[in-house]
C-alpha cells in the first residue's frame, strides 16, 4: 500500500476529463513539410547549423544551443531543408525555425531503433550530462527548461533526491499517463540514468491516485530498482508544479524566489527520464514527444506519438479534424496552456497536449466586480493574495505588486478558475510578473 | 436646567480656547516658507497633472520653473499641453525669452483596419491591449498592429482619442489633443508617435501609417497597408529634401526634415504612408489624363 501524501496549501480539482486514458499511443506519421523552431525551450534560441538546400536524416542537429541556457534542436524528419527562416510560435508570432520538407524516413545511422530494453548503464555522470546537453533534452512537461542546465549543481549545494514528475495534474492531458502504461521499464531506466547522473542514492516518483493503473505499473515495475521509490498523490492540481510537488512527497519547502537545489532536489518530468533513456542507452536524440490530442468534438481523440515541428493541423486531422462547433484550439492543458491564433503552429517539445474546445466549452462569463469571497487566496498554492495583485496591476502599483511577492506565482491559474466573478486575476499578474522584472533590471543597471 | 447649559458652554467653550492656542503657536513654530512664485506659476499652467512635462503634476513643474529662473536657465522645460502659449505667459512672468516651441499632436502609425487586416482569430481575454499584447500576436495575425481595445482611449486624459467602431482604430481628435504622450506610454505596441503638427492652418502632415518590420510579404499577408520596404518613398524623397530612411523593412519619416510636399504618398503601392491634405496626383496619372484630353 502507498501512502496518500499531498501539499498542503491551496490547490483546485477541476474536472478531470481524461477522455483518453484509454488510448493507447499512436504512432503519427511523419507530415510533408515540418517547421522545426529553434526556440522550443527556456533560454536562447539555438543557432542554425544547417542551410537550404542540405540533406538531413532523423536526428541531424540542425540547431546549436551556444548560450548557457539554450538547447539543441535536432531534425526529427529525413529530407531536405527548404529554408532557415522563420515560423509561427504558439502565440502566433513568427520565430526562427527550419523547415524542412520531407523525403523517407532514413535516421541516422548511430541510433539504435530496436525496441530491446538496455538496464546496463555505462556513461559516466559527466558523460550522461553532456549527453542530455547534446541531445537537446528540455523538461517535458510543458515548461521546457533545459535539462542539463538542472544537473550543473553549483558548488556548496547537497542534492540527495531526485523528484520524478508522473502527476499530470492538468486536466484533459494523459500523454504522462499513457507513457508510465507503455513505456514503464524504459522510464525507470531513465531515471537510473538521471539518478547516476546526480549522484544521488534516493529516486521518488509522484504519481496522482487518478491513475491507479499507472501507479500499479510503476511500483511493480520499481521493485527491480531499490533506489526509487513510488508515491501515490491524492487528486489535486497544481501537484504537479514542482515545489508543490516537492512539499507533497518530501514535506520540504522551497522557499520563495530559490529553486529545489536549495532544498537538496531536482525534479524531472517521466517524459524527460523517457527522453534521457533514449538518448544514453540507445543514442536517440529528442526528435518526438507523446502529445495528448482531445476534446469532446474530436471521434479519434487520443495519444500520439509525434515528431516535432508537425503542423497541430496535422494532428488535429489524425484525432478526427475539425468540427464546425470548435471554438478554440488550446496548446497544452486547460489550465496553463495557451490558446493557439493559427493551426499552422508546429508541436514542439514542451507540446504536452492540443485540446480542442466547442463554443459551449469555451465560452465565458461575464466579468463582475470582486466580492472579496477571499477563495483565490484560499487557493492559492503559494499563498499570496490574487485579488489584491489584480488590483494593484490594474493600477500600475508595481513596486507595491513586488512588495506582495507577485514574483512568487507559479501561473497555475487556481485563482482565475476559482473565481465566482471570472475576474482575470492571472491575466493582471502575469502582466505584472513582467513589469515587476524590468522594473528590477532597471534599478540593477 | 439654566446652570448646566451655562457649566457645558463654559467648558467646551474653555477647551476649544485652549486647542485654538496650541495650533496657533504650532503653525507659527513650525511655519513652511514656500516661494509664492510656485502658487502662482502653477496657477498659469493648465492644471491637469498630466506629466508630460517629465515632472509630478504642475505644481511640481512650476517648482522646477521657479528653481530654474533663479538660476538663469530655462531651457529644455516646456509644458507641451499648454504649448507656446502658457510658456510665453510664463516667461514674461519671470522676465526670460521662451525660445518657441513647436505644436505637436500625437500620430497613430497603425492602418491595421478591420477592413485593411481582418480579424483572424476572436479575442476572449481581458479587453485591456496590455494583457492581449502579452498573450498573443492579435486579432490580425501582425505583431505590430493596434489590438484595438482601447488602452489609449482610456489614458486620453483629454478625452481626444475616440475608438472608431466601424475601423477597430483609434482616432485622435486633433482639436482636443495636447500631445501629453499619455498614449505613447499607454501603448503596449509603440504606436503612437508625438510630431509636430505641420506649418499652416491646414495642418499639413505626412506620415508612415505602420510600425511592421516583418519582410514585405509576410506584412501583407496580414494587411492590405503594411509598409512592404520597397524603398519608392525614400528614392522619390531623396531627389527632394532627404526625410525618409528606411530601416528593417519600414520607411520613416523625418517630422524635422519632411516639408509636406505629399510627393511619397502617391508611389506608396500598398497606400501605407497617409497625410492631412489631398496629395498631389502621381506623374503617370497626370500623363494619362493628359493622353486622353489630347
Amino acid at each position: 500500500m502507498v501512502a496518500v501524501k499531498t501539499f498542503p496549501m491551496g490547490g483546485v480539482h477541476p474536472p478531470e476529463n481524461k477522455l483518453t486514458a484509454d488510448s493507447p499511443i499512436q504512432v503519427l506519421d511523419p507530415p510533408d513539410e515540418v517547421s522545426i523552431l529553434l526556440g522550443q525551450h527556456i533560454g536562447a534560441p539555438a543557432e542554425p547549423v544547417v542551410q537550404k538546400g542540405d540533406k538531413v536524416k532523423v536526428g541531424t542537429l540542425i540547431g546549436e544551443g551556444k548560450a548557457f541556457i539554450s538547447a539543441n534542436v535536432h531534425s526529427t524528419v529525413s529530407g531536405t531543408v527548404k529554408r532557415v527562416d522563420e515560423a509561427l510560435d504558439a502565440a502566433g508570432f513568427r520565430k526562427p525555425a527550419v523547415v524542412i520538407a520531407v523525403e523517407g524516413d532514413e535516421w541516422e545511422d548511430d541510433i539504435d531503433r530496436s525496441p530491446d530494453l538496455v538496464t546496463e548503464i555505462t556513461a559516466t555522470p559527466e558523460e550522461i550530462i553532456d549527453r542530455i546537453k547534446a541531445a537537446g533534452i528540455v523538461g517535458m512537461g510543458g515548461a521546457a527548461f533545459p535539462t542539463n542546465v538542472k544537473y550543473m549543481v553549483p558548488e556548496g549545494k547537497q542534492v540527495d533526491t531526485l523528484v520524478i514528475n508522473g502527476v499530470e495534474c492538468e486536466p484533459y492531458l494523459t500523454a504522462d499517463h499513457r507513457l508510465m502504461l507503455e513505456h514503464t521499464d524504459e522510464i525507470l531506466v531513465g531515471i537510473e540514468v538521471l539518478r547516476k547522473a546526480l549522484r544521488v542514492d534516493r529516486a521518488v516518483v509522484g504519481i496522482e491516485l487518478n491513475k491507479p493503473d499507472a501507479i500499479e505499473a510503476m511500483t511493480q515495475g520499481a521493485e527491480r530498482f531499490p533506489n526509487i521509490e513510488v508515491y501515490g498523490l491524492k487528486v489535486q492540481y497544481p501537484q504537479g508544479a514542482e515545489k508543490q510537488l516537492i512539499k507533497a512527497i518530501l514535506d520540504r519547502e522551497v522557499p520563495g524566489g530559490k529553486l529545489p537545489l536549495d532544498v537538496g532536489c531536482v525534479v524531472n518530468n517521466v517524459g524527460t527520464a523517457l527522453a534521457a533513456y533514449h538518448e544514453i542507452q540507445k543514442n536517440r536524440p529528442l526528435i518526438d514527444r507523446v502529445v495528448t490530442v482531445t476534446g469532446t468534438s474530436l471521434s479519434n481523440r487520443g495519444n500520439f506519438l509525434i515528431r516535432i515541428g508537425t503542423p497541430f493541423a496535422r494532428a488535429i486531422e489524425a484525432a478526427g479534424g475539425m468540427t464546425d462547433d470548435v471554438a478554440k484550439v488550446i496548446a497544452g492543458g486547460p489550465m496553463m496552456g495557451k490558446a493557439v491564433p493559427d493551426l499552422s503552429v508546429p508541436v514542439t517539445k514542451g507540446t504536452s497536449g492540443i485540446l480542442l474546445l466547442t463554443k459551449a466549452e469555451a465560452e465565458q462569463r461575464e466579468t463582475v466586480p470582486c466580492i472579496r469571497c477571499s477563495k483565490c487566496v484560499e487557493v492559492c498554492p503559494v499563498g499570496l493574495e490574487p485579488y489584491l495583485l489584480e488590483k494593484l496591476a490594474r493600477v500600475e502599483y508595481w513596486e507595491q505588486s513586488d512588495e506582495h511577492d507577485v514574483l512568487d506565482c507559479i501561473e497555475c491559474g487556481s485563482c482565475t478558475y476559482i473565481c465566482p466573478s471570472n475576474r482575470p486575476l492571472l491575466d493582471y499578474i502575469k502582466v505584472s510578473k513582467v513589469k515587476v522584472h524590468e522594473m528590477r533590471r532597471a534599478s540593477t543597471s | 436646567m439654566n446652570e448646566l447649559l451655562i457649566y457645558s458652554a463654559l467648558s467646551l467653550g474653555g477647551v476649544a480656547a485652549g486647542f485654538a492656542v496650541v495650533l496657533y503657536v504650532i503653525s507659527q513654530r513650525f511655519k513652511v516658507e514656500e516661494d509664492p512664485r510656485i502658487d502662482e506659476v502653477t496657477q498659469m499652467l493648465p492644471g491637469i497633472n498630466c506629466g508630460a512635462c517629465g515632472f509630478a503634476g504642475c505644481s511640481g513643474f512650476a517648482e522646477a520653473l521657479v528653481e530654474a529662473a533663479d538660476s538663469g536657465d530655462v531651457s529644455g522645460l516646456s509644458c507641451p499641453p499648454g504649448g507656446s502659449e502658457t510658456m510665453t505667459q510664463i516667461g514674461e512672468y519671470f522676465g526670460f525669452e521662451m525660445g518657441s516651441t513647436h505644436k505637436t499632436i500625437a500620430v497613430l502609425r497603425c492602418g491595421g483596419s478591420c477592413s485593411n487586416a481582418p480579424a483572424k482569430t476572436q479575442y476572449q481575454g481581458p479587453p485591456t491591449c496590455a494583457i492581449a499584447h502579452s498573450l498573443y500576436v492579435g486579432i490580425n495575425g501582425c505583431p505590430h498592429s493596434c489590438l484595438r481595445l482601447g488602452d489609449c482611449e482610456i489614458a486620453c486624459p483629454f478625452d481626444a482619442i475616440v475608438m472608431n467602431s466601424d475601423s477597430g482604430l483609434p482616432e485622435v481628435i486633433p482639436e482636443l489633443c495636447t500631445s501629453c504622450g499619455a498614449c505613447v506610454r499607454a501603448c503596449p505596441r509603440d504606436l503612437f508617435e508625438i510630431r509636430p503638427r505641420g506649418k499652416g492652418k491646414a495642418e499639413r502632415r505626412v506620415w508612415i501609417n505602420c510600425r511592421n518590420t516583418q519582410p514585405g510579404g509576410v506584412a501583407r499577408k496580414n494587411c492590405k497597408v503594411a509598409c512592404i520596404g520597397c524603398g519608392k518613398c525614400v528614392r522619390v524623397c531623396n531627389d527632394i529634401v532627404q526625410a525618409i530612411s528606411m530601416q528593417n523593412n519600414l520607411a520613416y519619416i523625418d517630422p524635422h526634415k519632411c516639408i509636406a510636399c505629399g510627393k511619397c504618398v502617391p508611389v506608396c503601392p500598398t497606400n501605407a504612408i497617409v497625410a492631412t491634405f489631398e496629395p498631389p496626383k502621381p506623374k503617370q496619372a497626370k500623363k494619362e489624363t493628359a493622353d486622353t484630353q489630347a
